[in-house]
């Protein structure tokens, strides 16, 4: 079955979703994340989904809610990589993602990152 | 298939010059010619005649939308086309076929005078033909009108959203005129693709040329700036003046999370500030 890789790097874990989004795989991908952070007890998670062009309403939501459940978990969850042609949909669905950080891209992801987590 | 007479033809084809004439004539006095030079318009009418005899003489059907036709259509599409580019209405350019009516009027009636039933049979074979010539003109006039407001619409919408770069990683939108959707759409896109291809992390919108706030304009600005948001930037709107922040006030509108600054200046300084860079005055 496909799967988005979850990847360890020190205290965080870096998730990229390099494929199309569909419904089951957002599904694998929020199970898979919450056991990886329960298991590594990691202090934060970045997703990257610059390769992601295109979104609905599900995996928009799914999104907020992987964000919401790992906050939950007690890690820092940063948003990177958003196209615009994503941010624009999302914005025209209503759909706002309070609460989620974001950065342009993984590098300063991963400095807002180090700082939340280093800061508590 | 409804065809012209033979004769009705040779009548054509005989007194070409006389038809061209008088054609003009009517061309002139009903102000069509205006703004033309004379020898185009001379050009332009022995031209269609030319066509016009060359598709009835082989006898072809009268349906302008066969094949014998097409030279003549696009000599008329290529005319309507100019005359919409110097700026004359659809009456003038409708006129330039309308006006040939009254000289083939009164050459089949001359030539038919013996013949009352064929005469009227020829009118409304000529009537027809002229007619279906002269909506053609009229619809492809249209349609190059309705391209020229399209393109000037869309260059309008171009000019209107210059992004600029005022610091390095520091965008502003200078925003001038009404916002609609359509506007706030292409600018939101534009400003969004600069800050991906710049990789900048604040966005100055500068509303100073906005007339007027409204609570459409103001949800279109809260969408841009929850954009920019998502794509880890941050948004700062300045030129607020006071009429409209007192208009804000009394509509009650909702612009909280939304850094907002009297000038284009205050915001620069707090952009600069929150990338940590200092300006000083060299001594």
């Amino acid at each position: 079955m496909e799967r988005i890789p979850i990847l360890q790097m020190g205290d965080f874990l870096l998730v990229t979703i390099q494929v199309d989004m569909h419904d089951q795989l957002a599904l694998t991908l929020q199970d898979d994340l919450s056991e990886r952070i329960s298991s590594t007890s990691a202090r934060g998670v970045l997703i990257d989904i610059s390769a992601l062009d295109m979104v609905d309403s599900f995996i928009g939501r799914m999104i907020g809610m992987i964000s919401g459940l790992s906050r939950i978990m007690d890690a820092e969850t940063v948003l990177v990589g958003m196209q615009p042609a994503v941010a624009i949909t999302l914005v025209e669905l209503g759909m706002t993602l309070p609460g989620v950080s974001t950065a342009l891209n993984v590098e300063r992801g991963m400095k807002l990152l180090r700082e939340r987590a280093y800061s508590q | 298939m409804a065809v012209l007479q033979q004769r009705t033809v040779n009548a054509l084809k005989t007194s070409d010059a006389q038809l061209t004439s008088q054609w003009l004539a009517d061309l002139e006095q009903s102000g069509t010619s205006r703004n033309l030079k004379a020898e185009d318009l001379k050009q332009q009418t022995s031209e269609f005649l030319r066509l016009l005899t060359s598709v009835t003489e082989r006898g072809s059907s009268l349906s302008i939308t066969s094949a014998e036709w097409d030279e003549t259509r696009q000599f008329l599409e290529k005319l309507s086309h100019n005359r919409a580019i110097v700026g004359q209405d659809s009456q003038q350019t409708a006129n330039f076929i309308f006006s040939l009516k009254g000289p083939l009027f009164s050459m089949l009636q001359a030539e038919y005078a013996d013949e009352p039933s064929l005469m009227a049979e020829q009118l409304w074979e000529i009537s027809q033909l002229l007619d279906a010539l002269g909506m053609h003109t009229i619809r492809t006039f249209q349609k190059s009108r309705e391209a020229v407001i399209k393109r000037q619409q869309e260059e309008l919408l171009e000019l209107s959203t210059p992004v600029v770069k005022l610091w390095d990683g520091v965008l502003a939108l200078p925003m001038i005129g009404t916002l609609d959707s359509q506007r706030t759409q292409v600018v939101m896109e534009s400003l969004l693709q600069r800050i991906v291809d710049t990789g900048s992390e604040i966005a100055i919108i500068d509303i100073t040329g906005v007339p007027t706030v409204d609570t459409l304009v103001a949800q279109h600005l809260l969408k841009t700036v929850t954009a920019i948001r998502l794509m880890g930037a941050d948004c700062i709107i300045s030129g607020v003046r006071p009429q409209i922040a007192q208009t804000i006030v009394h509509l009650g509108l909702d612009l909280q999370g939304v850094v907002t600054k009297a000038n284009l200046a205050d915001a620069l300084a707090l952009a600069l500030r929150r990338l940590g860079v200092t300006v000083s005055k060299a001594v």
